[in-house]
């Protein structure tokens, strides 16, 4: 074999047979860091994929804060300016509503691989199984810090201010990421069943946009009416928001004697939400992805 | 030699390195045991069998021909035996291990290009190739060895930082191969590797397995092409219908139509038919009249007999313009067993692989009456086209 050429375009080179045989498998988080090394390096080359992470949050923020800013009022902040109040009211429903969007850019970057056929050659590797889907989940959940940080800026420079201390704020960060990775799994799961990106848009629309306006993402949930209200109370996106607002210390509608379990306690609502969301959409996901391409 | 020693892959150029050293895994490949194996293979899509029973046998070393018209199961059997397909019945050993059960043992040891160039088309062709090493185990170094390693080989090597979506198809299709042997498999599939590909590619792909096969990966290859499995495969399986239904080397392949085929051509279209009447006569066969005016067609068994045709020709006072004693082409054999499949109702179709390596019995010709067809027009073309003998 060492003398053999192969002839091809360029300067031919001997072909030396690599190490043959069995390989050292490196095990789960290995292979899915690898895969997110990709996925990373995907982000870098298609900027523009990248404007639902970056210029749609700040302009969230922009928009909302003013053209909203000063029609609604946030119980118990009677008599403090409007438009102040809301504006850092604002803050925690709108990051909210984007870490709930993360579920679908990691269904599109799902279903965009599978119609191109990338996928066939890492199915066809001995690599851990859940690796792809890990890795995956380690790119996209790299990719949401990017609007946690522009939002959490351009709230800055709007006026909003965290005004509890160091290890509320830590924890509020601590439950954007757990939360934005439950949206991922949940993304996942959604891409490895619908398959197609025109399929994933139509769904993720028909699903997860009313999901964050049926909370108290912009709109304080005591003034909804009957039934909505308490859709929106028991509505993760509705406890993620108000958890965040408690954490940063930001104006939030103050718990009544008669308000649910879920408004009382929104961060340990919450929390139990990521983990049921992950401990059943994680390992769907992967079964999903891997039946359909052992098809 | 450790698995993770960053060198392994560049080492020692001179010495290729040696299958036993490496530490067995835990499912070891037990020795001896067929490349390939497969009994009673079944895959259905729906109503559709896509697989239908099929039994093959391929041995170590060297290049195995599976040949078969669109929609014969190729592709299916394929992805089946690189484990990226369960089946449905049946099943399927790899140098021993079966592809359900033992399916990461496989994998290690098997490689599949498969028809659409399974690539990341955003990454460059060197970091496709780096990622594929690093999920094969290999540490940083040796990936980014290997890599530079096949881009080399590959004739790649001004591409190596452009972007895939941007390569040619050419270009492409051997990245995809080289992406395949960034650890060199014991087994490689490369189903249908020169569709879509222009001569001078396709003679680069062909180089490539040839140098594979020295190095003594077993190659499976698909195709459509009858002249690609007569320059590759050492042994061909002709599929159709799901089904094996010939198997052998490629001589013993063309040897089952018969001798070969006899081309003449008359001066006058008007003797035409005394001439098939003539050659009908002295070779005892059925002949064939093609598309042009002048042509007539014998499939012979026996090749002492052309002689004495040709001599009734000129007795029968018939002027040969043209006169061409042909081998059978793999594509005679090949339209004439799926044509055949293709007809079921037709009596003699086998239900059980033609032995091919056993006596004349099974000559697929001779059950082959042309009466039979009720399509005038899909019986012409088969036997007569315009060819040019390999």
């Amino acid at each position: 074999m060492t003398s053999t050429t192969i002839e091809t375009d360029a300067e031919p080179a001997p072909l030396e047979p690599a190490r043959t045989g069995p390989h050292a498998p490196r095990g789960l988080v290995h292979d899915a860091w690898v895969l997110a090394r990709r996925g990373l390096i995907h982000m870098k080359r298609e900027p523009e994929q990248l404007s639902d992470a970056t210029i749609q949050p700040i302009m969230f923020v922009v928009l909302f804060a003013y053209v909203f800013g000063g029609a609604i009022q946030v119980p118990g902040y009677e008599g403090v300016p409007t438009a102040r109040v809301y504006r850092e009211f604002l803050m925690g429903g709108i990051i909210a509503q984007t870490l709930v969007f993360t579920a679908f850019g990691a269904a599109m970057s799902l279903a965009n691989d599978q119609k191109n056929q990338a996928i066939d050659r890492f199915r066809s590797l001995p690599i851990a199984r859940g690796a792809v889907l890990g890795g995956y989940a380690v790119a996209n959940i790299l990719k949401t810090m990017l609007p946690i940080a522009l939002m959490s800026i351009t709230g800055y420079l709007i006026g909003w201010r965290i005004r509890s201390g160091l290890a509320d704020a830590l924890l509020a960060y601590g439950l954007m990421i757990a939360f934005a990775f439950a949206m991922i799994w949940v993304g996942m799961l959604l891409g490895a069943v619908v398959g197609s990106p025109e399929g994933v848009t139509g769904l993720a629309f028909a699903t997860i946009f009313p999901l964050t306006f049926l909370a108290s993402t912009f709109v304080p949930t005591a003034q909804m009416p009957g039934v909505v209200r308490t859709i929106a109370e028991w509505n993760p996106v509705t406890t993620l928001s108000d958890s965040l607002r408690e954490l940063f210390g930001n104006p939030n509608t103050p718990v009544q004697p008669g308000d649910p379990w879920s408004i009382a306690h929104p961060v340990a609502y919450t929390c139990i939400w990521i983990v049921v969301i992950v401990a059943v959409c994680a390992p769907l996901a992967i079964r999903a992805y891997n039946r359909k391409n052992v098809a | 030699m450790t698995l993770t020693d960053p060198t392994a892959t560049t080492a020692a150029p001179a010495h290729p390195t040696p299958r036993t050293d490496h530490q067995p895994s835990a499912t070891a490949a037990p020795a001896g045991a067929p490349a390939i194996e497969a009994r009673g293979l079944v895959r259905r899509f729906g109503d559709n069998v896509a697989v239908d029973h099929l039994d093959l046998t391929v041995p170590r070393g060297g290049v195995y021909g599976v040949l078969g018209p669109n929609g014969a199961g190729k592709t299916t059997t394929i992805r089946m035996l690189a484990t990226l397909a369960i089946p449905d019945a049946g099943e399927a050993r790899l140098l021993g291990l079966d592809v359900v059960r033992d399916a990461d043992a496989v994998r290690a040891r098997v490689s599949l290009t498969g028809q659409f160039a399974s690539l990341d088309e955003d990454l460059t062709g060197d970091e496709n190739l780096v990622l594929i090493g690093l999920l094969l185990g290999l540490g940083r170094r040796a990936a980014r060895a290997r890599s530079v390693e096949l881009i080399a080989a590959f004739g790649l090597a001004e591409a190596t930082d452009r972007q895939v979506k941007h390569y040619s198809g050419g270009m492409r299709r051997r990245l995809d191969i080289a992406a395949s042997l960034v650890v060199t498999p014991d087994v490689l599939f490369l189903d249908e590797p020169t569709t879509g590909l222009d001569p001078r590619s396709r003679n680069q792909v062909w180089d490539i397995v040839r140098a594979l096969v020295a190095g003594g990966t077993t190659v499976l290859l698909t195709t459509q092409y009858l002249d690609e499995a007569d320059q590759l495969a050492d042994r061909i399986a002709v599929i159709d219908h799901g089904r094996v239904i010939a198997e052998g080397t490629p001589a013993e392949l063309k040897a089952s139509v018969g001798g070969g085929t006899l081309h003449v051509r008359v001066v006058d279209p008007d003797q035409r038919f005394a001439a098939v009447r003539v050659l009908a006569e002295s070779l005892g066969v059925d002949v064939e009249v093609g598309a042009d005016p002048t042509a007539v067609t014998a499939r012979i068994d026996d090749a002492e007999r052309v002689g004495h045709a040709l001599i009734a020709l000129g007795a029968a006072g018939i002027a040969v313009g043209d006169l061409e004693l042909g081998r059978p082409s793999l594509d005679e054999v090949f339209l004439a067993l799926t044509d055949r499949s293709a007809t079921p109702t037709e009596p003699g179709r086998p239900t059980h692989p033609v032995d091919l390596t056993g006596s004349a019995t099974t000559d697929p010709i001779d059950h082959t009456d042309p009466t039979d067809h009720t399509d005038p027009t899909d019986r012409t073309d088969p036997m007569i086209r315009e060819e040019a003998p390999k």
